[in-house]
């Protein structure tokens, strides 16, 4: 048995967890429910064709959102246990989730949320977007960016069955060793994680290739890299990131199973291993990693204020300068993540300082996006008003940011819930306020239609008001001492502030029911919010000037950039989205291609095989992915031509609309 | 002692206005200190929030007036209104200077504070108030303390005198917790086959809370323990208590049964500790290496007695880490001596 099935046997799944086996029957339901609506409605076809083996980054883009969406429910479940566990925890109560269970949920929080929610909505948006803000046709490399998404979804897969067969790591989202070494965990819950993020990480770190050849090299004519729009610019910092980055990540990673896998001592107590090595190794992937998450927010922050105060982006200059500074700068602060370790005190001088010197050129964008809406003519749609919320929000987590720096302060804050609520801060208040105020700025752009105004301002107001709820006690619970991951404690006061903490979870989950709702409402209204002439919000820059949702040849001809924000100038030199242009030439494009699909559902199976041992599989699936490799690298007929006639139809289809929609204005 | 001097007057009433704002909220933890350290720790809170407040406060009050000032929908919007002005020399040198300075002055507080509140720094002692010494061990989910010069061990509970500086010695059994005690200050982490140093001071008779400070598994919630700061009597009382009562001896087979994982561990008395323990506990990984030394340098190594063959691997890991902060075993006090002369 052991030969076929590895260690995986019945008993791997948790019967005996009630919470456990509903959150996975849920799943089971939500996937059934979804696979019987596309049997129903006979739509597998359309599904493979259009969706699943499609190469088109518009495509690509908002898969990523979806799952990216999904897989917050997921997270933010995960949080809201965490809360109401914790609220109901004080002596003699230990709360509803024993520490087995707890240990794996605060893991599983972190995890998802920055690898499976944070990081496909930063990606899913820069694919959804960028071809369109440079002027190109699509990625530099199609079939690349398809495999990165599913090897993605592989990953996200791997963290979802850990739920009903076996377990995940109940180690932190870091996974420190020695805890996460086999002695003390020996499960398979380190391995979920191992691979979950291993293959995940491949994917992100093909993404980075991917889209700094992409920004390089495939920029419209006469755009060059100081007319690029901020958002591209936040983009190049970020793919520039991920390429340093997540190969330090990749081989952490491969040593840690090496040391579980094959009894190898790179981190262990014994034999020469050393904790601190691994510690290091994934903070120096750690801290970029903080800053690929939230650059690309302060791109969409940039556009959204600059095109809401219908004005120009006040110090673009000092904007990219800023950027690349902070780019650089993230190298070098890794080690302010444990100046509890007994580093000397010039090593941890010098990563504070290095730290706190980053708050300025973070400080000078935050006066540049104020200096933005100096003598503008700010308008309040909700794009706007998350950035707004940013602003105050993430100065109050920069300022803690910099307590935290200073060595003598991080004494006595480190690991404790004051930590908590700073990350919390800059990566909700910072960076996914920032991917909701770039999905409904570019909703239109993606679908068709603009979200709807009303839920959106629920869910705004439901996410700020719930975070300040949520995540205030905790800086005051940090001061009292509380440390992080806490299962139980015996503290009266600690209870009433998290009792409070978790009233702004509930808040919070309004704003994201509210969500939930603005999809809805806004899909069952496309009609009446529907975007006809491609560009809401009077935009600045390209994207604006093609139809929403762009076709897939995104382009009918290939602009030409005189300047930054082009799509102002085109319009200040009388250009008009309903002019059609005299000619059309024929365009090259991508085919669509299945072997990214199947290549990452055999990464899933060799993941899996992998996790539980069962070696014949781990071969097995290796090869055949390699054999798919092979046929992919082999094909000659991967692309083709688009006839000037099928790019006339699509073009004249989308004139004569636009001709309606002012037809119906004149009445 | 202060990092960074502010007018008095200032300093006053920063002083006054951020500890109430912020002790209203609080009862007890690291803004009610109760050692030198802590004290240390909780003005550096004080000064750094401050000195932010200068750039944060006028970024909220400057977002929340221009968004109210330049609304699409104000009177006569169009009167300021001027799409093209994106850059002004002026507000582009202040935006830079400003945050600069500001950090720069964080940055030479920084670099005093953390110089000063180094946690292997010994604290200025007179001659006849020498420090404690406490090795202090995490095991999983407990804490083990070893005081050599009263010759006791204590599990899951501390006794310091008051007004004594305690030299904390610190490693770790298993995983890598955090020993920390809010109220007396600064935290350092616990690794196994490594020492960390901490030194604290309680200057308040008390007991305060202490516990792990990082996560380590599942009994790491209940790995608290109080710690008790009593008065030199007080201490002395505790200290015969224990050597008189009915305890066992740490040895070595003693330790290997209290290091088995045990969760919401019990408070625990040795009456005598062998003199070793610590540096057993801290080498006790070393064997592996110390068959391999023997495996690679063949009969060498198998000549020498098995302390000095231990010391040798782990001096040549301590080679390799290149930090010197971070000492494995460093049993003698002639080892303590030259550390604190490199500090």
């Amino acid at each position: 048995m052991e030969a076929i099935f590895g260690r995986l046997s019945l008993e791997a799944i948790p019967y005996h967890e009630p919470i456990i086996m509903a959150a996975g029957g849920m799943m089971a339901l939500a996937g059934l429910a979804v696979l019987i609506f596309l049997t129903k409605k006979k739509l597998w076809g359309v599904f493979w064709h259009d969706w699943l083996t499609s190469v088109d980054h518009k495509k690509i883009g908002i898969m990523y959102i979806v799952v990216a969406i999904v897989m917050l429910l997921r997270g933010f479940s995960d949080a809201i246990m965490m809360r109401t566990h914790q609220m109901l925890a004080n002596y003699p109560e230990t709360g509803y989730l024993p520490p087995h269970h707890y240990d794996q949920i605060f893991t599983a929080h972190g995890v998802i949320m920055i690898f499976f929610v944070a990081m496909p909505l930063v990606v899913g948006l820069m694919n959804a977007i960028i071809p369109l803000q440079i002027g190109a046709r699509d990625v530099a490399f199609p079939f690349l960016n398809s495999l990165s998404f599913w090897l993605f979804v592989t990953g996200a897969l791997l963290v979802n069955v850990s739920l009903v067969i076996g377990d995940f790591a109940a180690t932190g989202w870091l996974a420190y060793p020695p805890l996460s070494e086999l002695t003390y965990s020996p499960t398979v819950g380190v391995d979920y994680y191992i691979w979950a993020l291993q293959l995940s990480g491949l994917g992100t770190l093909l993404t980075g290739v991917n889209f700094l050849v992409t920004i390089l090299k495939m920029r419209a004519p006469g755009m060059n890299l100081m007319h690029m729009p901020i958002f591209t610019w936040s983009a190049l910092c970020t793919n520039i990131l991920i390429v340093a980055a997540f190969p330090v990540l990749t081989a952490t990673l491969a040593m840690l199973t090496l040391d579980r896998y094959l009894g190898m001592h790179f981190f262990t107590n014994d034999a020469g291993g050393n904790v601190m090595m691994y510690i290091n190794l994934i903070w120096i992937w750690g801290h970029p990693e903080v800053y690929i998450l939230v650059l690309p927010a302060f791109g969409i922050f940039s556009e959204v204020i600059s095109t809401f105060s219908q004005k120009k982006l006040f110090g673009y200059v000092s904007m990219v300068y800023a950027l690349m500074v902070i780019a650089i700068l993230s190298f070098i602060v890794w080690l302010h993540h444990f100046f509890t370790m007994g580093s000397g005190a010039n090593v941890n001088a010098f990563f504070g300082i290095t730290t706190m010197i980053i708050a300025i050129p973070t400080g000078v964008k935050v006066f540049n996006w104020l200096f933005t809406m100096y003598r503008g003519k700010i308008v309040f749609g909700t794009p706007i008003l998350w950035t707004l919320g940013f602003i105050i929000t993430f100065t109050i987590g920069g300022m803690t940011g910099v307590m935290l720096a200073v060595p003598g302060i991080d004494y006595v804050l480190h690991n404790s819930l004051f930590l908590i609520a700073h990350f919390h801060n800059t990566i909700i208040g910072g960076a996914v306020f920032g991917y909701f105020a770039g999905i409904t700025f570019w909703w239109p752009k993606m679908f068709g239609y603009r979200l709807d105004e009303k839920w959106g301002k629920r869910a705004f107001w439901g996410w700020l008001i719930g975070f300040f709820v949520a995540f205030m006690p905790l800086y005051v619970l940090g001061f009292f001492g509380m440390t992080r991951r806490t299962n139980h404690y015996a503290n009266d006061v600690w209870q009433i502030w998290l009792i409070v903490a978790a009233v702004g979870a509930f808040i919070i989950l309004f704003g994201i029911v509210s969500q939930l709702m603005m999809f809805y409402v806004s899909y069952r209204d496309r009609e009446r919010l529907a975007d006809v002439s491609g560009d809401p919000w009077n935009g600045r820059t390209l994207e604006w000037s093609t139809p929403s949702p762009a076709p897939f040849y995104n382009f009918a001809q290939l602009p030409v950039i005189n300047d930054l924000d082009a799509l102002a100038h085109l319009k200040d030199s009388g250009w008009t989205s309903d002019k059609a242009p005299n000619y059309y030439s024929p365009i090259h494009m991508p085919k669509n291609t299945d072997s990214g699909v199947i290549i990452g559902l055999l990464t899933f199976v060799f993941g899996f095989a992998f996790i539980w041992h069962i070696w014949w599989l781990v071969i097995a699936s290796f090869l055949v992915i390699i054999f798919f490799v092979i046929r992919e690298a082999n094909k000659r007929d991967i692309d083709y031509i688009v006839p000037v006639d099928e790019i006339e139809k699509i073009e004249n289809a989308y004139y004569k609309r636009l001709r309606t929609a002012h037809a119906g204005d004149g009445l | 002692m202060t990092f960074f001097k502010l007018p008095i007057w200032l300093k006053a009433n920063l002083v006054v206005l951020i500890s109430s704002l912020l002790l209203t909220a609080c009862d007890k933890g690291v803004l009610h200190p109760q050692g030198a350290v802590g004290v240390q720790n909780k003005e550096l809170i004080i000064v750094t929030t401050a000195l932010m407040l200068i750039v944060v406060i006028p970024v909220i009050v400057m977002a929340l007036w221009f968004t109210y000032r330049y609304r699409a929908d104000r009177p006569d919007a169009d009167k300021d209104f001027d799409p093209q002005w994106s850059h002004n020399t002026w507000i582009e040198i202040l935006m830079w200077t400003i945050p600069i300075i500001i950090i720069a002055i964080l940055a030479v507080i920084t670099w005093r504070s953390t110089h000063a509140l180094d946690p292997y720094k010994p604290l200025e002692t007179q001659k006849d108030n020498p420090p404690l010494e406490i090795q202090v061990v995490a095991q999983n989910w407990k804490w083990l303390f070893i005081y050599p010069e009263q010759d006791i061990a204590v599990v899951n509970e501390l006794y310091l005198p008051v007004d004594r500086p305690v030299s904390f010695k610190i490693t770790s059994d298993t995983v890598m917790n955090s020993f920390f005690i809010p109220r007396l200050g600064s935290q350092i982490y616990a690794m196994s086959s490594m020492v960390t140093q901490l030194h604290l001071i309680a200057n308040e008779p008390g007991v305060y809370n202490g516990l792990s400070a990082n996560y380590s598994g599942p009994g790491f919630s209940d790995m608290k323990f109080l710690a008790h700061a009593v008065d030199k009597q007080g201490f002395d009382d505790w200290v015969s208590k224990i050597k008189a009562g009915d305890n066992k001896v740490l040895d070595t087979a003693v330790y290997e049964e209290l290091s088995k994982p045990s969760e919401n561990h019990a408070i625990e008395y040795f009456k005598s500790a062998q003199p070793d323990m610590f540096d057993y506990i801290v080498n006790q990984y070393s064997s592996d290496t110390q068959q391999q030394n023997q495996f690679i340098e063949s009969n060498e190594v198998n000549q020498r007695d098995n302390k000095n063959a231990v010391n040798k691997g782990l001096e040549s890991d301590l080679k390799d880490d290149g930090e010197g902060s971070i000492n494995p075993a460093a049993p003698s006090n002639k080892d303590d001596a030259q550390e604190a002369d490199a500090q």
